[in-house]
Parts: C-alpha cells; sequence; structure tokens
C-alpha cells in the first residue's frame, strides 16, 4: 500500500514537471506547428541559467524568472528572425537540431561538463511523514506549481484579449492579419511564452534531475509523447497526457525497469491507434 | 594574401620533407615520441575526458616532455563516447600520426571494441580508466596493459569490510544496468556473502537514470545497508533523493568508488557525509606524494583532482619512465612493451604499483568515508588494504573458471 501511495505521488510530480515542459511544447508544436527539436535545450539552459542566478542571488524565485524570461528571449529571437520563415516541417527540424547542437556545446563551455545539482529552496528541504509514509516537500511542491501553471495558462488563453489573438492567429493566420492583428509579433510571442515555460521547468526541475550536457534529448521524447498522447494544441490534453505519462514512466520503471522505454511508448501507441488525434486533439 | 599563399607553400614542403625523412629515417634518435590520447571530448562524458587530458597534460608539463633527448608529442582525439568513432580515430593515431602508444578511454564498451585492432597492430596501450574485468582475465589482450583497475577489484575487500568492521549484514544493492555496474557489484556480493552477509535485493537502474524516487520505495525494510554504484549525474541525485525519501537514517549507504568521486563530490552537499566507498584512489589520500599531485593540479586544472585525473598523470609517468628505461627506442615494440609491463613505481599519487602477469595493477584499495574537512567533502580513508590483485585473496586460476560478474552472477541466495 504504502508502495503504491508513494509511487503514485511519484508518478504525479514527475508528471507535474513534465507538463510544465509539455505546456509550451503544447503551444511551439501543437498549436503553431513548428517541429522544436531545441525544446528539450530550453529545459536545459532553464536549469544552467537558474543555478547561476541562484548562485549570484540566492533567491529561488528569482533564479525561475530570470532563467524563465532569459530562454523566452532566446525562443522569441529564434522565432522572430529564423523559424517564422519556414512553414514546413523538414527546414524546421534541421534548423532547430542545428539550435540544440549549438546549445549543447555552448553550455559545455560556459559551465563545463560536470553534472550541476540545484538546492532545493530551505523552505521546501525535507520531508513529511504520514505514517510509515516519508515523502520530499520539494516535489508535492512541484505538483501545486504544476496547478497554478496550468489555470494561469487556461486564463490567459480563454480570458485575455492577447489569448484571444493567439487563437485567431493560429486558427486563420490571413483573416487574423485582416483585422489588424499583427501576425508576426504575435506569432513570436506565442513561440516566446512557449520557451518561457520549458526554462521555468528547466529551473523547477533541476533539484529534481539535476543539471548537466544530455538532459535536453533525455526529456525531449517525453515532451513529444505528452503532447501526442494529449492531442494537439489541447492545454488539456496536456495537462492529462503529462499525468499519464508521468504515472506510466514511474510504475514502469518500479515494476519492469527492464522494459522502461517500452511501458512508455505502448500507451502512446495503443492511443493513437485509437484515436489517432490524441485524447484531446482536434480532428 | 599573397604572402600567406606563400606562408602555405612553405609550410606544405616542410610538412612534405618531414614525410619523406621520417619514412627514411625511422630510427633517428632526434625524431619526437608521439603518444596518441584518446577519449570523449565532446557529448554528455566531455568532462571525464577533459579531466584525464587534463592528468595527462599536467604530468607533461611537471615532467618537461623530452625523454632521452627526443621530444614528446602528444596528439589527442575525441572519440565523443563511441565505440565505432574511437575505433576511427585510434585508427587515426595510428595509420596517419604513427604514434608510439596509445593512452586513453573511458567507456568499457571502447575498451572491448579496439581490443582486437591494437592487438592485430602490436601497439603499445595503456588502459588507464577503461576497468571491464576480462580484458586483464578471461579475454586478456597482448597488447594492452592496465594501469587502471579492474571493476571488481576495490569490491572484494570491501564486501569483507562491510561484514567484519561495518558490521552489516543484509545490503540491498542499486546499480547502473551493464558491465560495469555488475562487475562492481558483484565483487563486492562474492565477499560480503563468502564473510557470511547476503544480499537481500539487487535493482538495476537504466545507464544514466537520474530520478531515483521510482527505485528507493522497493528498497527492503529488511536490511541494514544500501549498497550503490553510480556515477556522474545519476550519482548527484540518487544520494540527495537518498536522504529526501527518509532513507538515509533508516540505513548505512555504502557505494563502488565513483558514486562519490570527486567529479561529483564538489556538488554534493551534506547528504553525501557518512558515505563508505571502495576505490584505488581518493584524493584525500594524505601521503605527501598525493599532495605533491593534488595541490598543483589543483592550480592548473582550477578544480579537485578525481580518480580521472590521477589516471591518466600516474598513466602518462607510466608510459614515461618505460620509455626512459629502454633509452627512449619506442621502436622496437616488443622490448618498449615488456618495460611498461614489467616496471614498479612506487611512489605514484595512489601508492605503489605494479603489473601482474594478467596485465593487471597491483596496488593498493582504500575504503573512504566521505567528510567534511576545511568546509569541503572529501573522501577521508579509512582502511588502507596494500597490494591487492584482482583476484584478491583467490587462487587467479580457481577463480577464473567461475564466470565473469553479470547481472546474475553471483546469484542470489535462497
Amino acid at each position: 500500500m504504502e508502495f503504491w501511495i508513494i509511487q503514485s505521488l511519484n508518478g504525479l510530480s514527475f508528471g507535474a514537471l513534465l507538463f510544465l515542459l509539455a505546456s509550451g511544447l503544447s503551444l511551439i508544436f501543437g498549436v503553431m506547428n513548428i517541429v522544436n527539436v531545441a525544446h528539450g535545450s530550453y529545459f536545459m539552459i532553464g536549469g544552467y541559467l537558474g543555478y547561476s542566478v541562484f548562485l549570484r542571488t540566492g533567491s529561488f524565485v528569482i533564479a525561475c524568472l530570470a532563467a524563465a524570461v532569459a530562454v523566452a528571449m532566446i525562443g522569441i529571437a529564434m522565432h522572430f528572425f529564423l523559424l517564422r520563415r519556414y512553414s514546413t516541417h523538414f527546414p524546421q527540424v534541421l534548423m532547430t537540431m542545428g539550435f540544440a547542437l549549438i546549445f549543447r556545446d555552448l553550455t559545455l563551455v560556459i559551465w563545463g561538463g560536470d553534472p550541476l545539482s540545484l538546492a532545493t529552496p530551505a523552505v521546501l528541504q525535507g520531508s513529511f511523514h504520514i505514517g510509515p509514509i516519508t515523502y520530499p516537500i520539494y516535489r508535492s511542491f512541484v505538483i501545486l506549481i504544476a496547478i497554478a501553471v496550468a489555470i494561469g495558462l487556461w486564463a490567459f488563453n480563454e480570458k485575455t484579449s492577447l489569448g484571444a489573438k493567439l487563437r485567431a492567429t493560429v486558427d486563420d493566420n490571413q483573416m487574423a492579419t485582416g483585422i489588424g492583428i499583427n501576425v508576426p509579433m504575435v506569432s513570436s510571442l506565442m513561440f516566446g511564452l512557449g520557451a518561457f515555460l520549458a526554462g521555468f521547468g528547466g529551473v523547477v526541475g533541476a533539484p529534481i534531475l539535476g543539471i548537466f550536457a544530455g538532459i535536453d534529448f533525455d526529456i525531449l521524447p517525453l515532451a513529444f509523447v505528452v503532447v501526442i498522447v494529449g492531442g494537439m494544441g489541447s492545454l488539456k490534453g496536456a495537462a492529462v497526457g503529462s499525468i499519464l505519462v508521468g504515472v506510466v514512466d514511474t510504475l514502469g520503471k518500479a515494476l519492469v525497469p527492464d522494459l522502461s522505454y517500452f511501458t512508455l511508448f505502448l500507451p502512446m501507441a495503443i492511443v493513437l491507434a485509437i484515436k489517432p488525434t490524441g485524447l484531446f486533439g482536434r480532428a | 594574401m599573397k604572402k600567406r599563399l606563400s606562408y602555405l607553400f612553405a609550410a606544405l614542403l616542410v610538412a612534405m620533407g618531414f614525410t619523406v625523412a621520417s619514412g627514411a629515417t625511422s630510427a633517428q634518435a632526434a625524431e619526437p615520441i608521439k603518444i596518441g590520447f584518446f577519449a570523449p571530448l565532446t557529448g554528455f562524458a566531455a568532462q571525464t575526458g577533459k579531466d584525464m587530458l587534463a592528468g595527462l597534460e599536467f604530468y607533461l608539463k611537471q615532467q618537461g616532455g623530452k625523454v632521452a633527448g627526443r621530444d614528446i608529442v602528444l596528439i589527442s582525439e575525441d572519440t565523443e563516447a563511441k565505440p565505432a568513432v574511437a575505433l576511427t580515430k585510434v585508427r587515426k593515431l595510428v595509420e596517419k600520426d604513427g604514434v608510439h602508444i596509445l593512452i586513453g578511454g573511458l567507456m568499457a564498451s571502447t575498451g572491448y571494441a579496439l581490443q582486437p585492432y591494437v592487438d592485430g597492430k602490436k601497439i603499445p596501450t595503456l588502459y588507464p580508466v577503461m576497468a571491464p574485468d576480462d580484458i586483464t582475465q578471461r579475454k586478456r589482450a597482448k597488447w594492452i596493459v592496465r594501469t587502471g583497475w579492474s571493476s571488481s577489484q576495490p569490491s572484494h575487500p570491501f564486501g569483507e569490510y562491510a561484514y567484519k568492521t561495518l558490521g552489516l549484514r543484509k545490503i540491498v544493492t542499486l546499480g547502473f544496468d551493464y558491465a560495469f555496474g555488475w562487475e562492481v557489484v558483484g565483487g563486492f556480493q562474492k565477499t560480503f556473502e563468502e564473510a557470511g552477509g547476503k544480499i537481500v535485493q539487487k535493482i538495476w537502474v537504466p545507464v544514466g537514470n537520474r530520478d531515483y524516487a521510482p527505485f528507493l520505495p522497493q528498497i527492503s525494510k529488511d536490511a541494514d545497508g544500501v549498497f550503490a554504484l553510480l556515477f556522474g549525474a545519476g550519482a548527484l541525485q540518487f544520494v540527495k533523493q537518498f536522504k529526501e525519501f527518509g532513507l538515509k537514517d533508516r540505513y548505512t549507504l555504502l557505494g563502488g568508488g565513483t558514486t562519490t568521486d570527486e567529479h561529483v563530490l564538489p556538488s554534493m552537499g551534506d547528504e553525501a557525509l557518512g558515505i563508505y566507498t571502495s576505490l584505488h584512489y581518493s584524493a584525500a589520500i594524505d601521503t605527501a606524494v598525493n599532495k605533491k599531485f593534488t595541490v598543483p593540479y589543483r592550480e592548473f586544472a582550477g578544480k579537485s583532482a578525481s580518480y580521472y585525473s590521477e589516471a591518466l598523470y600516474t598513466g602518462g609517468r607510466w608510459a614515461i619512465e618505460a620509455m626512459t628505461a629502454i633509452g627512449g627506442k619506442v621502436e622496437d615494440r616488443d622490448g618498449f612493451l615488456k618495460a611498461l609491463q614489467q616496471q614498479t613505481l612506487t611512489d605514484v599519487p595512489r601508492g605503489p604499483l605494479k603489473i601482474s602477469s594478467y596485465g593487471n595493477p597491483i596496488q593498493n584499495v582504500y575504503i573512504r568515508k566521505v567528510e567534511r574537512v576545511n568546509g569541503e567533502l572529501q573522501n577521508t580513508v579509512v582502511k588502507t588494504y596494500p597490494n591487492v590483485s584482482q583476484f584478491w585473496k583467490y587462487d587467479p586460476k580457481e577463480f577464473l573458471k567461475q564466470p565473469v560478474y553479470a547481472r546474475d552472477y553471483p546469484p542470489m541466495m535462497k
């Protein structure tokens, strides 16, 4: 029983972390239809920048925000100057792949290759104990953050005029231009928001996963699985997909570690076989 | 532009002349001796490869870079931590650069991949890091001399120590699921169980796994110790999460040497205090010889010495001393190989070092405990086992009858 409770919490907290990453990818890949292979790199750069900011300021909150904003800037620049010129997948894949490799080597030059670890913020250190169960406070906190981000994104998307412009831009590019929406700017902003979420996730995830060259491509497939299982461009899909992938991945590793990739991709194959658009995707 | 072209032309001429000369008079003593170094210098293992290179460069700088009147040239190649790339790069070092000795390598898989090639080409080769047991046990290579260690070598004394000195009786092991992990854990299991203890559970995690949350709740409540074999980011996260999940108070934590090696130790916090590990080196070995290495090395490299940098520092010295012993005549490959196999050095940072007839070092094994000294974490040596062979106290012939340590060998006790 204890085993299942802890493993469920593990699955949820990992799913929460995945949501931070995948909600950004859901915007970029799901909504804007840009295959961004460098999305894992945003997560990695976020972690490294957060580490450096934390060393200087000692504040986890500032580290999160500063790193996320910086990564958003990188994303906006990549989209505004380069990516928006290509509407097909092939050049997007090649270009973002190139960026991913450049980012990897840049982090090696700047931070060296030894793995780093971001200390858990002092107030969230330690564990709580309920009966025989001991669980780290920080992991529970990550679940709360993901819920807050999910609500924030939903409100932004549904309740603000910028959110409405975003949806208009995606649904009908030309019509949006026609009614006076600055489509290139709105698109770049949306891309930047996706990068922001990934960078933010990188800092939040750093106390759990660590920071190292290589996490970019460790985490990228998981984010794509989430977006594809959940359904392209659906926020609800990203949330449900994250929890599903988080729980399945955790239980898979715990119960049949030899088959951990299999247990991860099997549900994806099943979902796609039954519902090719993903759980909440629009046809 | 014209000027630059003429420089280029001149350089080309010199290069051509050099090639011709080297072809004609290969035994001439004034020619440099070439050392070919290979390790991952890009990719996920890049920092480890760079630490290795720094150790070698540091030694050559201290040494002056000359042997028997011949200059020493170091040519380094990046293997990208891929065996196939390593083989290509080593071919280049041998066939194009004409190196006299090969030294380097990180991944055990690379170690096995290079063996047929260097044996075929008869190139004296040092393995200062790559540790797969069978390279010096059941699949011995003639031209490879290992100055590093075999994976299970430090585990043999450690299993006994855990039972007798630490008083542990039931241990859960958790390790990376590949040859290196199996061999380190296997060696520990063998001697721990022969001493009277019992391995109650073995957990294998995918190589490079970083999040241990799925594995930690599985650890048997019945055990009194946990033995972890990890390295890099995985080691860092494991040690941290072990504490977060409330296990540090419940079990004694032990590990293979890489789990708390100095390549990750500076990034760890108090959660690492009190971990016991075993290895043939610790940067905290309290001898004058070791300090003569660690103190200036830190200035040279800007970071603490680790087992990886010591491995190449000592490996470099091993090569140069052998060259000195044969008067720099490295073209006599058989003589050079013999010198590499037969020398003994008593004053390398890790302690006395010689090579057994199986090609593996006989050296001290240190039981280390993580402590904080002067504000920094270090692997304090709590016990030294002098002159340990890869066969520990077993008869080599008898030992080699058992299969190489694997996922399921030794089997679990009933």
